[in-house]
């Protein structure tokens, strides 16, 4: 093979496996910006995924299997919100039950599934025109389907509407200073449940991406730990919308060159790579010093209680 | 104060013990009456159910030593998570640690000739100096580069597990295991002894027991235990008070990891004989531990109660599959549920409940 036609496919194929990557990180984005960490997001994407499948198994229709697995993801979100928000919870330990939870419910309601090929797969789009641009064209235009398209899209909506838009305005006081969006009259528990909610709907959708358009098919614990990639990408674009479509596609390179590499390097030790590069990218954030620290939304991980400090 | 019917509600600062064991004790009650549900969902009579586990668990001598067995890692890990707990260190990452010593124990079981009486000794030191440096390199990263810790030690787990996979695939992949990713079976001098007629590896038990009480003295009565308090729950006041936040968070990471990694120890040498995939050496027991310390709210002798309550949660997983062929996955939605059901219970223990005009007060429980 050439090269040419090899960093075609790698560039293509890393897209592919970024959009899971790139549809949880923006709803945790904006979990994270409201105020709330949700630790949940291997348990919402697994859910999504097994519900995906199921749902497109039985009707026939990826569209609703990627329905079904938004609604999933909504459900537990509300269920992490309510938690967290209104009963108080520790976010870290409400996330972690989520996980647990999902990793176990998916695995429990899925074993019928296991193993067997989606019959109606989300097909690919060719985008008219510039699929048959050269090298651009295969690497970009072709083999994807919506969702990547989609995905960035959304990175860009949302990234306007938080910093270009009144409701930006909001949730980000609302995740830097409760108490002062509360003194201004926002009701600070509706937007933290309805950003949980938006991260929720967007895990469903990505856990769904890999059960009914990735690889349309179910295996139990196919999430793999995107999950926990996924808040370190939250971390590592700085809860930034735009910054999160090169990290997500970035580390979609790096899942898909573990399985490229696997002629020259033992593959265990590839499979490692995405893992340790999360913690690189977030030790050399780390490095980037005040600048990115002070990014962070200041009241994260803080249950809000009015009338309290 | 609140009014709601004829009770009023009191908010306290610091909940007592009976109210914080009642809550907790009606949390797991309600978490198993969920999880009742999914039994039923799967056509079981949920009350057949509990009837066969409670007999399977603990009606037998058979039944009590596999929770026993199943308890023995939760409970140091559990131990060390509830000493990181205490210090506001997000310790995920007991299960990276727990594999981290089952790796070193490995090499020095298959690798390194000592006279036999010394095998296990050094098994065990060299599990712990591995648990401790997997331990303190997210202390490091949080203390000098501000890395997150759940997302560093849940990488690590991560990055363990593959090591793991990739020693049993290759290098350390046993010449008489034909087909199998094992290592090879540990000499005779390097496998923990058994309590007579049970699968309990006895010693690991005794280091976790004693650990436990070790722990809690190192918290209630020294120096540093009394720094890891403050470090926890004030950050602020231990910054005042000239506290070393690195020395106090690297060596309750270097113990948290370490006690993680004698659990991984006492797998290989008294459970498997040898080192094979990581879901086989470990089953989640690093996740699991968490719930361990959260149930025990951060108290090492309490671990020890709470592991052993998961440890039946684990038997019955097995018991569940082979009696009523229900998949194991089962034991994370009961965990998950547990755990669900701790956290949102945790604000009743905070509010005194007692009937409006009467002096005599109730514990939190009573208004629930």
């Amino acid at each position: 093979m050439d090269w040419a036609s090899w960093l075609v496919g790698t560039v293509s194929r890393a897209l592919a496996y970024g959009v899971p990557l790139l549809w949880g990180t923006l709803g945790e984005i904006y979990a994270e910006r409201s105020g709330v960490v949700n630790l949940g997001l291997e348990g919402m994407m697994i859910l999504g995924a097994y519900a995906g499948f199921a749902v497109a198994q039985t009707v026939g229709n990826p569209a609703w299997g990627l329905l079904a697995a938004a609604a999933v993801g909504l459900v537990a979100s509300l269920w992490h919100a309510f938690l967290t928000v209104t009963l108080r919870a520790n976010q870290y330990v409400s996330g972690l039950a989520l996980t647990l939870f999902g990793l176990g419910l998916a695995g429990l309601l899925g074993r019928g599934w296991e193993g067997k090929p989606l019959r109606t797969p989300l097909g690919a789009v060719t985008v008219p025109g510039l699929s048959n641009v050269p090298v651009l064209g295969p690497m970009l235009f072709r083999d994807q389907t919506i969702l990547t398209y989609l995905g960035i899209l959304l990175a860009v909506v949302l990234w306007i509407v938080l910093f270009r838009t009144r409701w930006g305005i909001v949730i980000r006081s609302v995740g830097e200073s409760p108490g002062a969006a509360d003194a201004v009259g926002i009701h600070v528990a509706l937007v933290r449940y309805l950003c949980v909610a938006v991260g929720g709907v967007l895990a469903g959708v990505a856990g769904g991406y890999l059960s009914v358009a990735y690889r349309p098919s179910w295996t139990e614990g196919m999430t793999a730990g995107m999950g926990w990639i996924v808040i370190a990408l939250t971390i590592f674009a700085a809860w930034d919308p735009l910054q999160a479509v090169w990290g997500a596609f970035f580390f979609g390179a790096l899942y898909h060159l573990s399985f490229r590499l696997q002629a020259y390097i033992p593959p265990e030790l590839l499979k490692m790579m995405p893992y340790a590069f999360a913690i690189l990218v977030l030790a050399a954030s780390g490095l980037g010093g005040a600048r990115w620290r002070t990014r962070a939304p200041g009241a994260l991980g803080v249950p809000y209680v009015r009338g309290e400090r | 104060m609140k009014r709601i019917g004829p009770f009023l509600l009191e908010r306290r600062l610091a909940p007592p013990r009976m109210a914080v064991f009642g809550v907790s004790a009606l949390a797991v009650v309600v978490a198993l009456l969920l999880a009742a549900l999914v039994f039923w969902a799967y056509g079981v009579n949920p009350w057949r159910a509990y009837a066969e586990i409670g007999r399977g668990t603990l009606g037998t001598v058979g039944g009590l030593s596999d929770v026993v067995r199943r308890a023995t890692p939760l409970i140091l890990c559990g131990v060390g998570l509830a000493l990181a707990f205490r210090a506001q260190f997000w310790n995920i990452g007991a299960e990276g640690q727990l594999l981290a010593g089952a790796v070193a124990a490995s090499g020095v079981a298959l690798f390194v000739r000592v006279p036999s009486p010394w095998h296990l000794p050094l098994m065990f030191l060299a599990g712990f100096g591995a648990g401790a440096v997997w331990g303190l390199i997210p202390a490091l990263l949080r203390v000098k580069l501000q890395v997150n810790e759940v997302i560093s030690t849940l990488m690590m787990n991560y990055i363990m597990a593959y090591i793991v996979e990739w020693l049993v695939h290759g290098p350390w992949k046993g010449p008489t295991m034909r087909g199998f990713a094992y290592t090879d079976m540990f000499p005779v001098s390097a496998r923990l002894p058994l309590v007579a007629g049970t699968r309990i590896h006895w010693p690991t038990l005794v280091i976790g027991v004693a650990a436990a009480f070790v722990v809690a003295i190192l918290l209630a009565r020294t120096r540093l235990g009394y720094e890891i308090r403050v470090v926890g729950q004030s950050p602020d006041a231990a910054r005042y008070a000239g506290i070393n936040f690195t020395a106090v968070l690297v060596l309750a990471m270097v113990i948290s990891g370490g006690l993680a990694a004698l659990a991984g120890v006492g797998e290989v040498a008294g459970v498997h004989w040898r080192l094979r995939s990581p879901a086989h050496v470990s089953m989640g027991y690093g996740y699991t531990a968490i719930i361990v310390a959260w149930l025990a709210r951060g108290s090492p002798v309490a671990a020890v109660f709470t592991a052993l309550l998961f440890g039946l949660i684990f038997a019955a997983g097995d018991l569940m599959k082979t009696t009523l062929r229900l998949p194991f996955q089962i034991t994370g939605v009961f965990n998950g549920l547990i755990l669900f059901s701790l956290i949102s219970s945790d604000l009743l223990m905070y509010w005194k409940v007692r009937l409006a005009g009467k002096e005599k007060a109730w514990t939190g429980q009573a208004g629930s």
